[in-house]
């Protein structure tokens, strides 16, 4: 579904991405996996538009589009859950999620009712500010008004960071559950053992460059990365 | 008592007009944070080219409606041709950016429709009213019932429909609008779109009492900034509140002090409020986009 080849992207001089290639076949749950600062953010704005690229190719369905405009790509099926939420603060619950369905038509009731069904907390919120929702509320929210733009590939940007080890919990479910209902997903996490644990795959991003890929089970037992990432002491 | 009536009448009517072009800045800003100091040529064009298609002989309704379609084209020219290009310049750059196309405007306007001032007939048969002994034009009514109409339809827009809640949306974060599919060169193109339209319905409204000239815009611009300022820049209601205040200032100045010194009045606020609230009375704290 989404391929991305030798994938190169810098902030002024600074390289942050080189040679990125990887693979995301539709019905896979992805984790992008690695530390602060590791380009997992710059990646899924890349993929996104909404940073540029020096170098490589993104195909989505086989077409290449990283020449596409990021406003363009939604229409595609490819949506993101940005770092951080970025919900609409002054707007209400229902308007982020009615802005959500942006590029689609009018027949969206049905889509808000199910978004309400999924996430009843949104549906005793819906006139509220989105700005004075908790973190994990609007993280819902955010996931939400993805969702309602219909994805085929959803890109979720740490969407478990800053939030209560339960709301994790919730959040990785709901995660698996939009997979089940034939959303393919990308998902860039800090929580490297959450993350792995609900991938088919995934792979570590390291200063900028893909340093390690497998399936998720096999990352989480990998000596490196239970070193690395999950606090693991392995004597050598 | 009449004295002071009449100064209050002439300060909001005055105080509308600067409200509409404050509301231009306010809107613009918003969603591109960009200043365009050429809204007050909307207001200028507006009244200018009405005015002008009246004096050739077309009735009223047509030739203002030939002006708002004009001014709203000059808007998305403006937006399109010289803004637009420059998205990745610094604020000031744009800023002097559209100082230029503001010239521009003037120069053509001057060219276009002479040096002299041009008037329009009032809305109202009857040109004065007599309020509490005071002696009012009705076209000041006029201009107020029709900025109060012009507020409320757009904040109708704003809450009500699609475009309205993608206006509301890259304003609050550029970023998540884009990453929901929304163009933001169409948003800010729209908001251009609309503050020239406003612009020019405010000229329209206040030619029959001020007069107009190709000169106007450039003191309607500063004023209306001023009163964006003082209003606060991030807050809805800030630049009705701004503008309003702006004009009775300049009312009571010019009643009470001199008025000559009446052109004053909004850059002493304007210098004051910078020093000393810089967000304005509405905003909230000055760096705050999150």
């Amino acid at each position: 579904m989404l391929t991305v080849e030798h994938l190169s992207s810098r902030y002024g001089r600074i390289e942050a991405l080189h040679d990125v290639t990887l693979h995301v076949a539709a019905g896979e749950i992805i984790a992008l996996v690695g530390s602060n600062g590791a380009g997992k953010t710059t990646l899924l704005k890349a993929l996104s538009g909404v940073q540029p690229i020096v170098a490589g190719r993104v195909r989505f369905d086989g077409r290449e589009i990283q020449r596409i405009a990021a406003h363009r790509r939604v229409r595609l099926g490819l949506v993101q859950v940005p770092e951080g939420r970025q919900v609409f603060g002054p707007l209400s619950v229902e308007e982020n999620l009615l802005v959500g369905a942006w590029t689609r038509g009018r027949a969206i009731a049905d889509d808000l009712a199910r978004i309400f069904v999924t996430f009843p907390m949104l549906a005793d919120f819906r006139h509220r500010a989105a700005g004075t929702l908790s973190g994990g509320q609007q993280q819902m929210l955010a996931i939400g008004r993805a969702l309602m733009a219909r994805p085929r590939l959803l890109l979720l940007d740490e969407p478990s960071m800053g939030l209560a080890p339960l709301l994790i919990d919730q959040i990785f479910a709901i995660i698996a559950d939009i997979r089940s209902q034939g959303v393919t997903v990308l998902v860039v996490e800090q929580n490297v053992q959450a993350a792995l644990a609900i991938a088919d795959r995934g792979y570590v991003l390291e200063t900028g460059r893909i340093t390690l890929e497998g399936s998720g089970r096999s990352l989480i037992c990998d000596d490196r990365v239970r070193q690395a990432y999950l606090g693991v002491h392995v004597d050598a | 008592m009449a004295t002071a009536l009449q100064i209050l009448f002439s300060g909001l009517t005055v105080g509308a007009i600067y409200a509409l072009v404050a509301i231009g800045f306010t809107l613009v800003y918003s969603s591109s944070e960009v200043v365009n100091f050429a809204q007050g040529e909307f207001v200028m064009l507006g009244g200018m080219i009405s005015a002008t298609a009246v004096a050739a002989g077309l009735a009223p309704l047509p030739a203002a409606s030939l002006a708002i379609v004009a001014t709203v084209v000059t808007g998305i020219l403006l937006y399109g041709l010289a803004v637009a290009p420059a998205r990745d310049a610094s604020p000031i750059v744009v800023i002097i950016i559209t100082i230029g196309a503001s010239i521009f405007i003037r120069g053509l306007a001057s060219v276009g429709m002479g040096k002299e001032f041009h008037t329009l007939p009032p809305l109202l048969a009857t040109p004065t009213l007599d309020l509490g002994g005071a002696s009012v034009q009705t076209q000041g009514l006029v201009v107020m019932a029709g900025s109060v109409a012009i507020v409320l339809t757009l904040w109708l827009f704003l809450r009500m429909t699609k475009l309205g809640r993608g206006i509301r949306a890259t304003a609050a974060n550029r970023l998540a609008a884009q990453l929901a599919g929304i163009n933001p060169r169409v948003i800010v193109g729209l908001t251009f779109a609309i503050s020239a339209l406003i612009g020019a319905l405010g000229g329209i409204l206040i030619t029959p009492i001020t007069l107009t000239s190709f000169d106007v815009g450039t003191l309607l611009a500063v004023k209306g900034f001023a009163a964006a300022v003082l209003g606060g820049l991030t807050h809805p209601a800030g630049p009705v509140l701004g503008g309003l205040m702006i004009g009775l200032l300049e009312a009571v100045g010019a009643g009470y002090i001199s008025s000559q010194y009446k052109d004053v009045f909004a850059f002493v606020v304007l210098l004051g409020v910078l020093f000393l609230r810089p967000q304005g009375i509405l905003g909230g704290r000055a760096v705050e986009r999150v």
